[in-house]
C-alpha cells in the first residue's frame, strides 16, 4: 500500500516542478520586456478590419456529435484496459464476452456510418 | 503515514472547495473548469485508496472526454448569464435534498463498519494484495466472466447513447456536395472519358 | 532527527534533483530538435536553414527563447484574462508532467507506476484543453475556429491511438512501461529460432498498428500534415492568433514536448525501447539510454520529414481518415490479435 503510494509521490513533485517552471517562463516577459499597450495592440486580429460582432458565436452540431462519439468510444477502449491486463487469465469465456460487448458496438458503429454521422460537410 | 494524511487533507479540502465553487461562480465556463479541479481531486483521493486504475480512468473518461463536452457547450451557446443566476434558489431545495440523502446514505454504510469492524471481511470477494496481483489485473479478472451480465448491459448502455446521440443531433445539410472517394480513385479513362469526332463547322 | 532526514528529507531531494535533471535535458533537446526539424525541412527544399547564430546555427534556439522573452506581451482587450494566461500554462505543465513515467533505461524512470501507459493516455487526453482555453478565451474568430477544430482533431485521433495501445498490451498483459518494454526482449525473431534482434520488437508483428500509431501521432499532435487548426491560408496561426511572447513560445513548447513524448511512446511501444538492435557484446556494452535516444530521433526524423514532404489534408478528409479508416481498422486488429493470441496459447 505504502509502496504503491510511494511510486506515485515523484509524480507530484515532477508536475510541481513541471508548474514552477512553466510559472517562470509565464512571468519573465511581464517581469522584463517594454510594454506600451496602445487600443489597435489591444483589439482582436480580424484581418485588418475592425470586429462585426462578439467572437462567440453559435457552431455547427457536429463538434458536440464528434464530442459524444468520442465519450462512447472512450468508454468502449477504457473497457478494453483491463481486459487486455488480465487477457491470459480470463479464458475463452473473457475472450467471447468482449466480443459480444465489441459486436454490440460495432452495431452502433455500423448505424452511426449509414446514417451518415461520420460525413464532415 | 503523515504524508499520506497531509495529501488526503489537501485533496479533501480543495475538492471540496471547488465543488462549491462550480455552483458558486458567476461565469459558466468557471464552474466547468472548477469541475475538473473537482474531479483531479477526486482522482487523488482514489489514488490514496490505493485504486490507481479508477483514478486515472476518472481523468480519462470524465476530464478528458466528459468535461469537454461541458465546455463546449457552455463555451459555445450563447448563454445568458443573468437567467442562468436567476434559477439558483428555485433548485436549492431539490439539491439539499440530493445532499442529505446521500449524507445519509454514507452514514449507514460508515456507521456499520463503526458498529460491527468484523463487517469488512465479509464481503465476497476480497480485495488481492497489491504486491501479489495489480490494481487493473485484479478489475480484469472478475469484470468479463463473474460480472458478465451487468459488463454486457454496460454495452448496452453505450449502444443506446450512441444512437440517441446520433437520432438527437444529426441533420443532412443537402445542399453539400461530398466527396466519395472510392468512386473518385476508381475512375478510369474508360468511364471518365469520352472521345467524339466533330465535323468541322457543326459542334457537338 | 536524523532518522527523519534520511527517511524523507534525503530521498525527497534526490527526487528533486532526478526531476530536474531530467527536465532540463528535455528542454535541451527538444531546443535541439527545433532546430533539427527546421534544418531537415529546409535541407529538404535545398535552403540552408538558420545558419547564423553561433556555428551552422546551432545557438538559433536559445536566441529564439531570449527574443521572445524580450517581446511584449500582449493581452487583447476583449479576452477573459485569468484563462487567456491560464491555457499556455496548462499545455506546458501537461506536455512535460507526461514525461515523470518514460523510462529511459532499465529502471530509469522517475516514477515506475503500474498503470504508466494509463497515465500517459490521461494526461495527453486532457492536453486538448489548453487548445480550448487558448481559443475561448481569446475572445476573437479565428483562434476560436481553430480551438474547435483542433479539439475535434485531437479528440477523433485518440480513440484509435488508445486501440492501438490496446493491442500492444495484449501481448505484454501490463501497463508498466518498463514491462511493455522488457517483454520485447522475445518476440517474432526468437520464435524463428534467430537470436534476439531488432526482428523481436513489436513493430514488425504489429506492423499495421505501427503505423497507424504513427500517422495518429502527427494528428494527434497537430503536426503537418494534420496541422488544420493552425493553417496559416485559412485560419492564420489558429488558436494561437492572440498570444505573442512567451505565452506564444509556451504553446511551442507544449506542442514539441508533446511531438517528443510521442516519439518515445512509439518507441517504447513499438520500437523496443532501450534495447539494442542486436543481442551481442558490442552492442550490449552501449548503455540503453543511448539508444533510447538514438530511436527517438530516428521517429523524430520521420516526423520531420512527413512535414517535409507531404501537402496538408483537407478537414473533411482528416474527419474521414481518423473516423472511417483508422478506427475500423485499429479495432478489427484488436480482435485479430486477441484471437491469434488465445488460440495459439501465447498471451
Amino acid at each position: 500500500m505504502t509502496a504503491l503510494l510511494g511510486s506515485y509521490l515523484p509524480i507530484a513533485i515532477f508536475i510541481a516542478i513541471a508548474l514552477v517552471i512553466a510559472l517562470a517562463l509565464l512571468t519573465a516577459p511581464f517581469l522584463l520586456a517594454y510594454k506600451s499597450p496602445d487600443s489597435e495592440k489591444l483589439s482582436a486580429y480580424e484581418c485588418g478590419f475592425n470586429a462585426f460582432d462578439d467572437a462567440r458565436m453559435k457552431f455547427d452540431i457536429r463538434f458536440y456529435l464528434v464530442s459524444i462519439l468520442f465519450i462512447i468510444f472512450d468508454l468502449e477502449v477504457a473497457f478494453l484496459f483491463p481486459w487486455a491486463v488480465s487477457f491470459g487469465s480470463i479464458g475463452w469465456f473473457g475472450f467471447w464476452s468482449m466480443m459480444v460487448f465489441l459486436a454490440v458496438l460495432t452495431i452502433g458503429f455500423i448505424y452511426e456510418w449509414r446514417k451518415g454521422a461520420l460525413e464532415w460537410d | 503515514m503523515g504524508l499520506q494524511a497531509l495529501f488526503f487533507y489537501i485533496f479533501a479540502f480543495v475538492a471540496i472547495a471547488s465543488a462549491f465553487m462550480v455552483v458558486a461562480s458567476r461565469n459558466p465556463v468557471h464552474s466547468v473548469l472548477f469541475l475538473i479541479l473537482t474531479f483531479f481531486n477526486a482522482a487523488g483521493l482514489f489514488l490514496l485508496a490505493g485504486a490507481e486504475f479508477l483514478a486515472m480512468i476518472l481523468l480519462v473518461v470524465y476530464v478528458g472526454a466528459v468535461a469537454v463536452l461541458f465546455l463546449f457547450v457552455v463555451m459555445m451557446l450563447d448563454i445568458d448569464l443573468g437567467r442562468i443566476r436567476s434559477g439558483v434558489l428555485e433548485y436549492a431545495p431539490i439539491g439539499a435534498l440530493v445532499g442529505v440523502i446521500l449524507l445519509a446514505e454514507l452514514i449507514v454504510v460508515l456507521g456499520g463498519s463503526f458498529v460491527s469492524p468484523q463487517v469488512a471481511q465479509n464481503v465476497g470477494v476480497p480485495i488481492p494484495d497489491f504486491a501479489v496481483r495489480s490494481n487493473t489485473a485484479a478489475l480484469g479478472d472478475l469484470l468479463y466472466t463473474d460480472y458478465v451480465y451487468f459488463f454486457q448491459i454496460a454495452g448496452m448502455v453505450l449502444l443506446v447513447a450512441m444512437i440517441g446521440a446520433i437520432v438527437l443531433t444529426l441533420q443532412h445539410n443537402r445542399s453539400v456536395k461530398r466527396q466519395d472517394i472510392a468512386t473518385q480513385v476508381a475512375r478510369n479513362p474508360q468511364t471518365a472519358v469520352e472521345t467524339r469526332t466533330v465535323k468541322p463547322g457543326q459542334g457537338i | 532527527m536524523d532518522g527523519f532526514f534520511s527517511t524523507y528529507v534525503l530521498p525527497t531531494l534526490l527526487m528533486i534533483g532526478e526531476t530536474l535533471l531530467l527536465l532540463v535535458c528535455l528542454l535541451l533537446f527538444i531546443a535541439y530538435a527545433l532546430l533539427a526539424d527546421r534544418k531537415i525541412w529546409a535541407a529538404v527544399q535545398l535552403r540552408r536553414g538558420p545558419n547564423v547564430v553561433g556555428p551552422f546555427g546551432l545557438f538559433q534556439s536559445f536566441a529564439d527563447l531570449l527574443k521572445l522573452a524580450l517581446k511584449e506581451p500582449i493581452i487583447p482587450a476583449g479576452a477573459n484574462k485569468g484563462i487567456f494566461l491560464l491555457a499556455p500554462l496548462v499545455a506546458v505543465t501537461l506536455a512535460l508532467a507526461t514525461w515523470a513515467v518514460i523510462p529511459l533505461n532499465q529502471g530509469w524512470a522517475i516514477a515506475n507506476i503500474n498503470v504508466g501507459i494509463l497515465y500517459i493516455f490521461a494526461i495527453s487526453t486532457l492536453e486538448v484543453y489548453g487548445v480550448i482555453m487558448a481559443g475561448w478565451a481569446s475572445n476573437s474568430k479565428y483562434p476560436f475556429l481553430g480551438a474547435l477544430r483542433s479539439a475535434a482533431q485531437m479528440v477523433s485521433y485518440e480513440v484509435s491511438i488508445g486501440f492501438v495501445i490496446v493491442t500492444v498490451l495484449l501481448t505484454v498483459g501490463s501497463l508498466n512501461l518498463s514491462d511493455i518494454v522488457l517483454s520485447q526482449r522475445d518476440g517474432l525473431g526468437t520464435m524463428l529460432g534467430l537470436p534476439n534482434s531488432l526482428l523481436d520488437w513489436n513493430w514488425l508483428a504489429l506492423f499495421p498498428m505501427f503505423i497507424v500509431f504513427f500517422i495518429s501521432s502527427l494528428a494527434e499532435t497537430n503536426r503537418p500534415p494534420f496541422d488544420l487548426p493552425e493553417a496559416e491560408s485559412e485560419l492564420v496561426a489558429g488558436y494561437m492568433v492572440e498570444y505573442s511572447s512567451m505565452p506564444f513560445m509556451m504553446f511551442m513548447l507544449g506542442e514539441y514536448a508533446a511531438i517528443m513524448l510521442l516519439c518515445s511512446l512509439t518507441t517504447i511501444l513499438f520500437l523496443g525501447g532501450w534495447l539494442p538492435p542486436l543481442d551481442v557484446a558490442v552492442l550490449n556494452w552501449v548503455p540503453g539510454v543511448i539508444w533510447f535516444v538514438l530511436k527517438v530521433c530516428f521517429v523524430f526524423f520521420m516526423f520531420a520529414l512527413v512535414k517535409a514532404f507531404v501537402p496538408r489534408y483537407r478537414y473533411d478528409q482528416l474527419m474521414r481518415l481518423g473516423w472511417k479508416v483508422f478506427l475500423p481498422i485499429s479495432l478489427a486488429s484488436v480482435v485479430v490479435v486477441a484471437f491469434v493470441l488465445k488460440l495459439t496459447g501465447w498471451a
